[in-house]
């Protein structure tokens, strides 16, 4: 309360007022509910033939632009990165007392761990089927390793064990790549594969396996993340 | 096709409850001392904004905002001010 | 009622960025801030995927047995971009969070009046 009254908080309330009321006059303009976007139609119309996935979410991100998500998974590389730099060389000086996980937690997160990678596995194997992907399963698999940290005492994630898969993965992902502009095509990613059967599990040519590539790459990364984050204050 | 809004319309009404909770939550992360408490009504506008996403018929990204913005991000800040301080001067 | 279903989602997006803003400008503790960053984060792929939104349309995802035209779907190119945002952001955000760890260790505060110029 105390800062919002104060000559600052009138500045920025008086600054982000003109901010606010420029966004909106310029987002009245846009008609909510007719979008009118061209690449937009296009993928619609003919993603089901290009690519065979039905999920057209799915097709647009590994398949029209599978470069941006290329590029967007080496931010992700380059952000964990980073963060492990910084925290490298982090000093405890307070030693905690930890508490132990209650039995409730404890037994919940024996029994909820493989299920919850089970349904991360789920999500990205089903991607170009059904909602879900590479990355919400990778999420969803970064997250059952928190469930660890807060359940489980003890277990850790080995740091080794994650590069290797996160590695492993990005470098299939540009071999992936690399391999489409060999056999399939003239452009880097193409879909080289049969494109199978509409609605079957094994179908969409590579989809399936880009976004088997990136689910584990994003577990990994997420992991390693809440790994090297929870590490010192151990 | 244009379907025109109904007086009354179900899901419009869901949609308004909704992002008045999640601006209610959101201007209650200003007021809170307790970084724990701001934390977790940051995890409920990434919960209203699922929903939001839903009803925008966009279930990728519903599905990705419910496991990152409301499971991961909240764990991550809470590993943050477990390993800094709790309460905002 | 014609406003609500108009506006009622490009106010839901404008008001986080608001909010998001504010308290990145004038909040002084940095896990604030951060929090801040993610609430602007928010409200901006909010508003992205109601600009791809079609009245009365389902999402574009084919299925057996359904009847779906390209027509009647919705815009799929915000929600790829949104999808990889959320991700981008909750790392780019863990991130954020390590430098506030490292300010605090060598500093012991999260002030950030206290940590020297960096705020007006």
């Amino acid at each position: 309360m105390r800062d919002i009254l104060s000559f600052r908080g009138f500045v920025a309330l008086f600054l982000l007022g003109i901010i606010v009321a420029g966004i909106s006059s310029a987002v009245g303009q846009i008609p909510f509910g007719q979008p009118d976007s061209e690449v937009g139609q296009l993928y619609l119309e003919n993603g089901l033939q290009d690519t065979g996935a039905p999920n057209l979410v799915t097709s647009v991100v590994a398949g029209y632009r599978a470069l941006d998500t290329l590029g967007e998974v080496v931010v992700l590389f380059v952000a964990a990165t980073g963060l492990s730099a910084v925290l490298a060389t982090s000093k405890r000086r307070v030693e905690r007392e930890l508490e132990d996980a209650s039995l409730v937690l404890k037994t919940g997160c024996r029994i909820f761990f493989p299920l919850i990678l089970l349904f991360g596995a789920y999500l990205f194997i089903h991607g170009h089927l059904t909602p879900g992907g590479g990355f919400q399963g990778g999420a969803v698999i970064g997250s059952a390793f928190l469930l660890v940290y807060l359940g489980c005492s003890g277990r850790r994630v080995s740091a080794d064990a994650a590069g290797a898969i996160e590695s492993l993965s990005g470098f299939g992902f540009v071999f992936l790549g690399l391999l489409g502009l060999l056999v399939g095509g003239s452009y880097f990613l193409s879909n080289f594969l049969p494109k199978g059967d509409l609605y079957e599990l094994i179908s969409a040519g590579i989809f399936p396996l880009i976004y088997i590539l990136i689910g584990l790459k994003v577990g990994s990364e997420f992991a390693g993340i809440v790994d090297s984050m929870i590490e010192e204050s151990k | 096709m244009t379907i025109t809004a109904r007086k009354g319309d179900p899901m419009i009404i869901i949609a308004t409850v909704t992002v008045f909770f999640m601006l209610g939550a959101a201007v209650s992360i200003f007021f809170f001392k307790d970084l724990m408490n701001a934390v977790v009504a940051s995890s409920l506008v990434s919960l209203t904004a699922t929903v939001l996403f839903f009803l925008l018929q966009a279930p990728d990204v519903a599905m990705a905002e419910a496991a990152i913005g409301v499971a991961l991000v909240t764990g991550i800040f809470v590993i943050a001010i477990r390993r800094t301080e709790r309460f905002e001067k | 009622m014609i406003f609500l279903s108009e506006y009622i989602y490009y106010i839901g997006a404008i008001g986080l960025i608001f909010i998001g803003l504010l308290i990145v400008l004038v909040k002084r503790n940095l896990i604030k801030v951060v929090i801040g960053i993610n609430v602007l984060d928010t409200g901006v792929n909010l508003f992205l995927i109601s600009s791809g939104y079609l009245k009365g349309g389902t999402a574009p995802i084919y299925s057996p047995g359904s009847d779906a035209a390209p027509s009647t779907m919705v815009d799929p190119v915000p929600q790829a971009l949104v999808l990889t945002a959320i991700v981008i952001g909750a790392s780019v955000l863990a991130l954020a969070l390590s430098l506030g760890i490292k300010l605090y260790d060598h500093y012991e505060t999260l002030d950030l009046e206290e940590i020297r110029g960096q705020r007006w």
